[in-house]
């Protein structure tokens, strides 16, 4: 049996231990945000957070994450208004949508280590997260206004408190 | 007979049935079968599965409905695939009629006989429905200003419809309102229904107006259902264990011991496939997908390989060069009279050929598909484009008549003309009869999906031209030799060649131009080897992604050759002249003609900056097409600034610039977003894509070895489109058309080599510029 939280909650798995956390995330406890691409880690599209930080979820074994925090994009935000989700909607990023969880999730990572992002920074971490449709420009230009909204909902409660 | 009639014509006679009973859309719009009966609507399929059925509604035809509170549902028979097709269409219908678009919403419907033809590619939806959807709302509005008058007590003819309401006077009525209390009933005859007017393009309020998608919120917080999400009470997971070949291996022996200790295993299933789409699969069954992955790897198959076990893409592109020398192969599309004299009697004849290596598709949704047997009727679930092609073959299969079978829509998590074959929908059937019908979710892990990928053919391409002594074209040949799809999945929905023999138009579009060359020979060819080996297929943009790839850098090298510049070369021969004045255009599609395609160079260049000077090993190179195909056109010109690494040979485009002509732009954001993709497309296959046939198979099978385009790589983007009024061509591929050529001409431009291979590979750029030095 096999414990750990998933967007707060707690479950419990009784699946073999090598079973990637993606197959027990879609099937298992049954949220299919979490997607399937390539299988290998090499796509994005099935990435979750895992203690707060960006992980693959089809090359990660649920023995690895006995125990832990991990969040999927149902978890995002309990409305589905993470200022990403806003900004993907505002510029109307996705296409097909299949890789978008994963580019949101991987997003979210970039913008906890990266508050301010450069095209640098993006790149970098968002290099590893494919889209077919190649929305690419608009998924920076997403990134970009969520920063910036989330940036003066901190000025505004720093003024606000201060 | 349109070109829309032929097709539904054709597919009609393929399945031996009659265009009326098929009740094809535009052959049908005007009939009693659409439009005789307003009556209130039954349980419609709504979208997710499982939602709310509506309250009676008004439906005054297959395509749209009011209900009593006032909202609009719009029935979508086409695939939602990262187009926003369902809004597109949507606000053409709202507009018409006048619709609250507030008030609006969509249903991806199952498949059913009275939709008529169910495919969604070709960057057809826009284009194909125009029409319909025009009609079908001016029906809707006819009906509701009528009815809403006499509830007013205001003659018709002083009320009119506008945004959910009618209006007569003082006073107004919700469309909502009108259909509570008049139930209306008012039925159309054929010819009312072709009378029925249409609004001017000066009064439309949605089409041409920002809007968001309406499938876009789902996509941003996990709630969008794709068809690898389906899920049916106690069905069980399927993987396919692939045969050596993709056609003629057999099934020698199977041992299982191995799969059997695996936790969850069910069994193996060899299938029995009388449609002969997936010869020599095994299905394993397990009770988890995880256990299905490790089964299939454990259980042990010996097949008897089918004879292209060794067949590598050398091999099917020498034998396309083989095909291509020999003359008497092949249909002619074009074969101008007077083409061979300009040949025999050019004072110069330049020639030239061209290679694209296979493509492969990547959307990112590996196949997948649920089928069950459920109350006589086989459900199979799943996305794809072409469910009337599909749904025959799937009855085949299952040796059950068409009427027994009925597929299921979801979202796409891509197309890209992959789902446009239905092959995967097959072995989740079969898998399912073996099993008495309980339901399979039958899931290709990547590397199933990309070793029978129904990939973009390799091809070969011979252009030649024929030049007088003033150095004027007097001859133009394109042959184009590849596997072709449509021979293989659709055969009876190939066209017809002026030497009146069929072909696949998917394997040439693009190569018959609008250019006056004084005379045209355009020849396609289909590769007999590549067709045996694997299954071709359609790819976004189909051979519009690969033809221009020799016309436009031959068209560019001619120029050069003959010290003209490429720009200026180009606008010369796109005078809407040609033989028998065919470059003129015809309305309604190509109004304008090749003076339209010359515009939008004109365009380019200025926006491109052409002849500008540019720093060191940098060039700017352009292309032009029209688009999907030559009686669709969507007017394009495109041009990309790269940079090259002599060091290295790496190539790096810098910035892209398109200017398109579709005509009238339905969705101005969607039109833009699928013409970015289209573009970056272009881009990744002129630089990162390309795969091979290595023992029969595809190479590929993940991303470590195959590199589509990532972020890092993406340029700037500056696109524009035409503002028109014209009727809407297609978007959803145009984008891609233009870029290869344009960046192996940009490439000549900044280092003076030529690439005819694509994709352009860094260890070409210096195997050329290092023959280049030693010349």
């Amino acid at each position: 049996m096999i414990k750990f939280k998933l967007n707060g909650r707690d479950v419990s798995l009784d699946v073999p231990e090598d079973t990637p956390l993606l197959w027990a995330i879609r099937d298992d406890l049954g949220l299919t945000g979490t997607k399937f691409g390539c299988g290998v880690g090499q796509c994005g599209a099935c990435t979750v957070h895992v203690g707060g930080r960006a992980t693959r979820s089809c090359v990660t074994p649920v023995s690895a994450i006995e125990g832990a925090d991990v969040t999927t994009i149902e978890g995002l935000d309990p409305e589905g208004r993470h200022p990403l989700q806003d900004a993907w909607q505002e510029i109307q990023v996705p296409q097909c949508g299949y890789c978008q969880s994963g580019q949101i999730m991987q997003a979210a990572s970039l913008l906890r280590d990266y508050p301010d992002p450069t095209d640098e920074d993006i790149d970098g971490v968002m290099g590893g997260s494919l889209c077919r449709c190649m929305t690419y420009i608009r998924i920076r230009k997403a990134i970009k206004e969520a920063a910036a909204a989330m940036k003066s909902a901190r000025t505004e409660g720093d003024s606000s408190n201060g | 007979m349109g070109k829309l009639e032929r097709i539904a014509a054709q597919q009609d006679r393929a399945a031996g049935r009659g265009l009326s009973r098929r009740g094809f859309v535009s052959a049908a719009v005007g009939s009693s079968f659409l439009f005789g009966f307003a009556r209130e609507s039954k349980a419609a399929q709504t979208y997710p599965l499982g939602a709310p059925l509506p309250p009676p509604e008004f439906e005054p035809n297959i395509w749209c409905s009011v209900a009593p509170d006032g909202t609009i549902n719009v029935n979508i028979i086409r695939a939602e695939m990262g187009q926003h097709i369902g809004t597109a269409l949507a606000r053409i219908i709202a507009d018409e009629m006048e619709a609250d678009w507030d008030k609006v919403k969509i249903t991806y419907v199952d498949t059913d006989p009275k939709w008529g033809l169910m495919i969604t590619g070709g960057s057809w939806s826009v284009w194909m429905t125009w029409d319909v959807f025009r009609q079908a709302g001016a029906a809707a509005r006819t009906i509701l200003v009528e009815e809403g008058a006499k509830l007013l007590g205001i003659p018709a003819s002083a009320c009119h419809a506008r945004n959910g309401k009618v209006t007569g006077g003082s006073y107004s009525i919700s469309f909502g309102d009108i259909v509570a209390k008049a139930k209306p009933t008012r039925s159309f005859t054929a010819d009312q229904m072709k009378s029925l007017p249409l609004k001017p393009a000066s009064e439309r309020r949605l089409i041409g107006k920002p809007v968001k998608s309406l499938d876009i919120p789902s996509k941003t917080n996990g709630t969008a259902i794709y068809g690898i999400d389906a899920k049916i009470d106690g069905m069980v997971y399927g993987r396919p264990k692939m045969p050596p070949t993709r056609y003629g291996s057999k099934v020698v022996s199977v041992d299982d011991s191995e799969a059997k200790k695996v936790p969850g295993y069910i069994r193996y299933i060899t299938l029995d496939d009388p449609s002969e789409t997936v010869p020599g699969w095994i299905v394993v069954l397990a009770k988890t997908y995880p256990a299905a992955i490790r089964a299939t790897d454990l259980l042990k198959v010996e097949w008897a390989a089918g004879k292209t076990a060794k067949v590598s893409e050398k091999q099917i592109q020498d034998r396309g060069r083989e095909l291509i020398a020999k003359s008497d192969v092949g249909t002619m599309i074009f074969n101008d009279k007077g083409v061979d004299e300009a040949f025999k009697g050019a004072h110069r004849v330049l020639e030239q050929e061209y290679t694209c290596a296979s493509v492969m598709h990547y959307q990112l949704e590996p196949m997948n598909a649920i089928a069950q047997l459920k109350n006589g009727t086989w459900e199979v679930h799943c996305g794809n484009q072409w469910q009337t092609l599909f749904l025959p073959v799937i009855a085949k299969a299952l040796g059950v008549p068409e009427a027994n079978v009925k597929m299921v829509s979801y979202l796409l998590g891509g197309g890209f003309g992959r789902r446009l074959n239905g092959d995967y929908a097959v072995p989740a059937a079969l898998a399912s009869k073996a099993i008495g019908g309980k339901p399979v979710k039958l899931i290709l892990t990547r590397s199933d999906d990309m070793q029978f990928d129904s990939i973009r053919s390799p091809s070969v391409q011979k252009v030649r031209v024929a030049l007088d002594e003033k150095n004027t074209i007097v001859g133009f040949e394109h042959h184009a030799t590849a596997g072709w799809p449509t021979e293989v999945m659709a055969g009876a929905f190939m066209e017809k060649g002026v030497d009146g023999k069929p072909y696949d138009q998917f394997a040439i579009a693009g190569a018959d131009s609008w250019y006056d060359f004084g005379t045209m020979r355009v020849r396609a060819i289909s590769n007999d080897l590549a067709k045996e080996t694997f299954r071709p297929g359609w790819l976004r943009s189909v051979s519009a992604g690969w033809t221009p790839w020799a016309q436009e850098c031959f068209i560019d090298e001619l120029a050069h050759d003959l010290g003209k510049d490429p720009v200026a070369f180009r606008l010369a021969l796109l005078n809407g002249e040609g033989p028998e004045g065919r470059n003129k255009g015809k309305a309604p599609d190509s109004n304008g003609g090749a003076l339209r395609q010359a515009a939008v160079v004109k365009r380019l260049a200025e926006k491109a900056g052409w002849g500008t000077s540019l720093p060191k090993d940098t060039g700017l190179g352009m292309a032009t097409t029209f688009g999907q195909e030559r009686g669709m056109p969507t007017w394009t010109a495109g041009a990309v600034q790269v940079h090259v690494d002599r060091a290295t040979g790496v190539v790096t485009c810098q910035k892209i610039w398109l200017v398109l002509d579709a005509g009238t732009i339905v969705d101005p954001d969607g039109a833009l977003a699928q013409t970015e993709g289209g573009a970056l497309w272009g881009l990744s296959m002129a630089l990162c894509e390309g795969s091979e046939i290595e023992d029969g198979v595809c190479r590929d099978r993940n991303l470590d070895t195959y590199t589509p385009l990532r972020m890092p790589d993406v340029p700037e983007m500056d696109i524009e489109f035409v503002d028109s009024t014209e009727k809407p061509m297609g978007l959803g591929e145009p984008g891609v058309t233009t870029i290869g050529a344009a960046i192996g001409n940009a490439i000549f431009n900044a280092v003076g080599i030529r690439l005819r291979h694509m994709p352009v590979r860094p260890e070409d750029v210096l195997a050329a510029l290092k023959a280049k030095g030693a010349a």
